[in-house]
Formats: C-alpha cells, sequence, structure tokens
C-alpha cells in the first residue's frame, strides 16, 4: 500500500473507455430495462399506492364534474369541451402518480442500491415503460367514466384510441425526466407540476384538439396532424431524455 | 493535509497484482463543509484497510466515493484492472458496498430481490444459486419472506448477499457487523476473510474489535 504520495505514476485522470466488455450491450440493456419495470409493477401490484392515487383522482374529478354539469346539451363546442375536460383530468390524476416511479426510490431509499447495479438508460426505460402502463390503466379508466357518467359520443374510436395513445406516450416521456429530476427535492408534487406544466402545454393543447376532431366523428386525414405533431412531441422528448437521464440519475 | 493517520503497516503485497485502486489528491465534503482533503493511497489486491475515526469524520464518505455514489470535490479515484484504468462510476460491475444507508426493496421477498439485482446486472442466477447465497449470509430458508417481515439483522444480512451477488474484487463495507447478532458476526467474518484472498477490502468501522481486519488502518479525524 502506498499512501500520502506527492505524484502518482497514474495521476492522468483519463480513464480507459475502450473496454467493450464493461459497456452494456443492446440485449442486456433490454433485459435490464424489462426488469426495472417488472420490478416496479409488482411492488405497485402489492402496494397499490400509485394505482389507488390515480384512480381516486380520476373517479372523484368525473364524479364531480357529472354532478356539476350533467350531461351538457349537444353545440359545436361540445366535442372541444369534453375533450379539454378529458385531458385535463388525465393530466392532473397524472401527476399525482406519474412522479412515484421515482420519488419512491429516493423516499425509501433504494435509489443507491438501484444506481449501483443497473445501468441509467436502463432505469429511465423501465420506469418510463411502468408509467406508460400506468397513464393507459388511467386513460382507460377515465374515458369509460366520461362515457358513462358525461355521456361523452366518440364519433371516430379509432382514432381517438389512436391521440389517446400518442399523447400519453408524450405525456410520459416528458414526465419520467421530470420525475428523476424533482425526486431528490424537497418539495416534489409542487416542483413536479411547476416543471412538467410548461413542458406539457404544447402537448395538451394539440392532444385537446386532436380528440375534439376524434369525438365529433373527423375522418383519420384530418387526425393525422395532430397525431403527427404528437408523435413528433414524444420523438423528441425521449431523445432528450435518453442523452439527459444520465446526468440527472448520477447528480 | 489529509487528517488522518496510519497506525498500522503490514503489506500483504503480492507481486503479481492486477487490481490496483488508487486515490490521488482526494477532497470530498457537503457544501462549505470540508470531510476529507487530499487524500493519498494506494490498494492491491490482498490488501484490507480499515478506516476508523469518530461520527462525522469522513468514513462513509470515503466509502461512496469509492463505489462512486458520491464524487469527490477534488482529486482522481482510479481503479486500474490490468491495462484498464476505469472511474468509480465505471467500475460498478468490480464493487460490492454494504452500509446502513443500502435498502432493498421492502414489497420484495429476499428472492426476489437478488433475482431483480441479478437481471439489472446482465448476470444469470437460478434459484438454487440465490438460495445458496442467502444460505452463506445465513437466510436459508427465508428467501421468500417479504423484506417488509425482516429484522434489522436479517436485512444488514441481505445487505451481504446483495453485494457478493457479483462476486466482486473490491467489497466495501461500510460499519459492517453494526445490528448483526453472534452469528452474523460469525458470517461477516468468512466473508472478510474469503474477501482477502480474491481482492481488495475496505471497512469503516467505530468498533475496535474491527480493526484486526485491516492491513492498514487509516484514521480519520473529524475537521472542524
Amino acid at each position: 500500500m502506498k499512501t500520502n504520495q506527492t505524484s502518482s505514476p497514474h495521476s492522468d485522470s483519463t480513464t480507459n473507455r475502450e473496454n467493450t466488455s464493461l459497456q452494456p450491450q443492446a440485449s442486456s440493456l433490454a433485459r435490464a430495462a424489462w426488469a426495472v419495470f417488472r420490478k416496479d409493477l409488482r411492488a405497485e401490484l402489492r402496494t397499490r399506492y400509485a394505482l389507488n392515487a390515480v384512480a381516486l383522482f380520476a373517479v372523484t374529478t368525473v364524479v364531480a364534474l357529472s354532478l356539476g354539469l350533467g350531461p351538457l346539451t349537444k353545440s359545436g363546442d361540445l366535442p372541444l369541451i369534453h375533450a379539454a375536460l378529458l385531458w385535463v383530468a388525465i393530466l392532473f390524476a397524472a401527476f399525482t402518480g406519474l412522479a412515484r416511479a421515482f420519488v419512491q426510490e429516493e423516499e425509501t431509499r433504494t435509489a443507491a442500491a438501484l444506481r449501483l447495479s443497473a445501468p441509467p438508460i436502463a432505469v429511465y426505460l423501465g420506469k418510463l415503460l411502468f408509467n406508460l402502463t400506468l397513464l393507459l390503466f388511467l386513460d382507460l379508466l377515465t374515458t369509460v367514466l366520461f362515457v358513462v357518467l358525461l355521456r361523452v359520443e366518440i364519433g371516430n374510436l379509432g382514432l381517438f384510441a389512436a391521440l389517446l395513445l400518442a399523447g400519453s406516450l408524450g405525456l410520459v416521456a416528458a414526465t419520467t425526466l421530470i420525475a428523476a429530476i424533482i425526486a431528490r427535492a424537497s418539495v416534489k408534487g409542487a416542483l413536479f407540476a411547476v416543471l412538467s406544466f410548461p413542458l406539457l402545454a404544447p402537448l395538451l393543447i394539440v392532444a385537446i384538439k386532436g380528440s375534439a376532431l376524434a369525438l365529433e366523428g373527423a375522418g383519420w386525414g384530418q387526425g393525422r396532424a395532430p397525431l403527427q405533431v404528437l408523435l413528433a412531441y414524444t420523438v423528441a422528448l425521449f431523445v432528450a431524455s435518453l442523452f439527459l437521464f444520465g446526468s440527472v440519475w448520477e447528480a | 493535509m489529509c487528517p488522518c493517520a496510519f497506525l498500522r503497516y503490514n503489506t500483504r503485497m503480492q507481486p503479481t497484482d492486477d487490481l490496483l485502486l488508487e486515490l490521488h489528491e482526494v477532497s470530498a465534503g457537503y457544501g462549505a463543509r470540508h470531510v476529507l482533503a487530499d487524500l493519498n493511497l494506494a490498494l492491491r489486491r490482498g490488501e484490507t484497510l480499515v478506516v476508523a475515526g469518530s461520527n462525522g469524520s469522513g468514513k462513509s464518505t470515503l466509502l461512496r466515493l469509492l463505489c462512486g455514489l458520491q464524487r469527490p470535490t477534488a482529486g482522481d479515484i482510479i481503479y486500474h484492472i490490468g491495462r484498464r484504468r476505469l472511474s468509480p462510476a465505471e467500475a460498478r460491475d468490480i464493487v460490492g458496498w454494504v452500509a446502513p444507508d443500502l435498502q432493498l426493496y421492502r414489497e420484495l421477498t429476499a428472492l426476489e430481490n437478488l433475482q431483480f439485482f441479478a437481471e439489472v446486472r446482465g448476470l444469470r442466477r437460478s434459484p438454487a444459486e440465490l438460495e445458496a447465497l442467502l444460505e452463506q449470509v445465513g437466510l436459508g430458508g427465508r428467501g421468500a419472506d417479504l423484506l417488509a417481515a425482516y429484522s434489522s439483522g436479517m436485512g444488514q444480512r441481505l445487505r451481504y448477499a446483495y453485494a457478493l451477488l457479483h462476486q466482486p474484487p473490491v467489497l466495501l463495507l461500510d460499519e459492517p457487523t453494526v445490528t448483526l447478532d453472534e452469528r452474523g458476526a460469525g458470517v461477516v467474518e468468512r466473508i472478510v476473510h474469503a474477501q482477502r484472498e480474491r481482492g481488495i477490502l475496505v471497512i469503516a468501522t467505530n468498533d475496535p474489535r474491527e480493526l484486526r481486519f485491516g492491513d492498514y488502518i487509516l484514521r480519520l479525524e473529524t475537521r472542524g
């Protein structure tokens, strides 16, 4: 053992990055991401923290809307009003649950074990997949409640489902990274909403207008533009998150 | 200068070492408070360092630096493996860490925890291999229990199973026998002896009985 040397034969901090055996391969990354997803899903099904939170929020919001508004009379703006109410309900219910995946890791202090064991990209992809599953469950629940309690009629179900899926992908791509950023902050809930809203505003506007078209019964031709915008938004946020997540996770 | 002193020097260096952990002018702290300053040391395969010192002297911080959970404010930490040179963040596949800070998933069973960490590390471990690992740390037959039902001592044993899952050549133990009973301490002693043969071992402790594990003792002093 050498101690307190004034010079070192290896004082250059540059490390050898050529070793491919220590770099995670795509297949092992996919397996690790799948393992993170399955772990989160298993833990969630046992505790039901996030599931209960989003389900309760969705149900109370739609029931409150139903009691307050009742079935709305038909007018030209009705599809837009329904679409706006639907996406606002989904957005705020998502705020209550989507940050959970990272916040729980920090609060229960399991993040250190995960950081030491899993490649950052695998953690991001696994959490993204878990959040998407949670959001799709929320989409389904909220939409069914809207149809049953507010008597919303969906003119083009296929387009509506595609827009809901594309909007959810964008929502998850944006909020998963933000959830990782705020997980170690002291005022997580407020910070999550504050950071997410400016990023989600463009997505929300396009998703509402697109969904209104689908509710009206517009064809796929009219729905193509909002779908393309939502998918482009998702790809941009997803790629940016892949680049940024390592720095956020290791900070 | 580093507020530390080496009390014993008893090298068991091997001439064919291919593993070297080197710290060069390493400093660390939290905000304005400096915990470690200008620390230099080098450890080779087969060597054990015990880090002693009062609370707040930087023992746990040093171990967190070595496993890459924290970055030094100055200086370099390099793992030399043959001709390769890796930073702590790049060397996580060769480092195992046991510490009171380390928490595993309470919603999962012990076996599910180990299976999960094996999978994210890209390791293939059969249930029998994981059972054998649990047996090694004294948790044989308790693999199907949720961690939420574990005592603190059982949780500490499981931390050893987690740290040994990938058979790391570098093992970092922070307060290694905390919450363990006599049999648990025996398990730790066996792990320490096995690791001394296999690689590098760094132990941070306040327990005077654990100083005997070290080839070297680094005593850190609390900085005002």
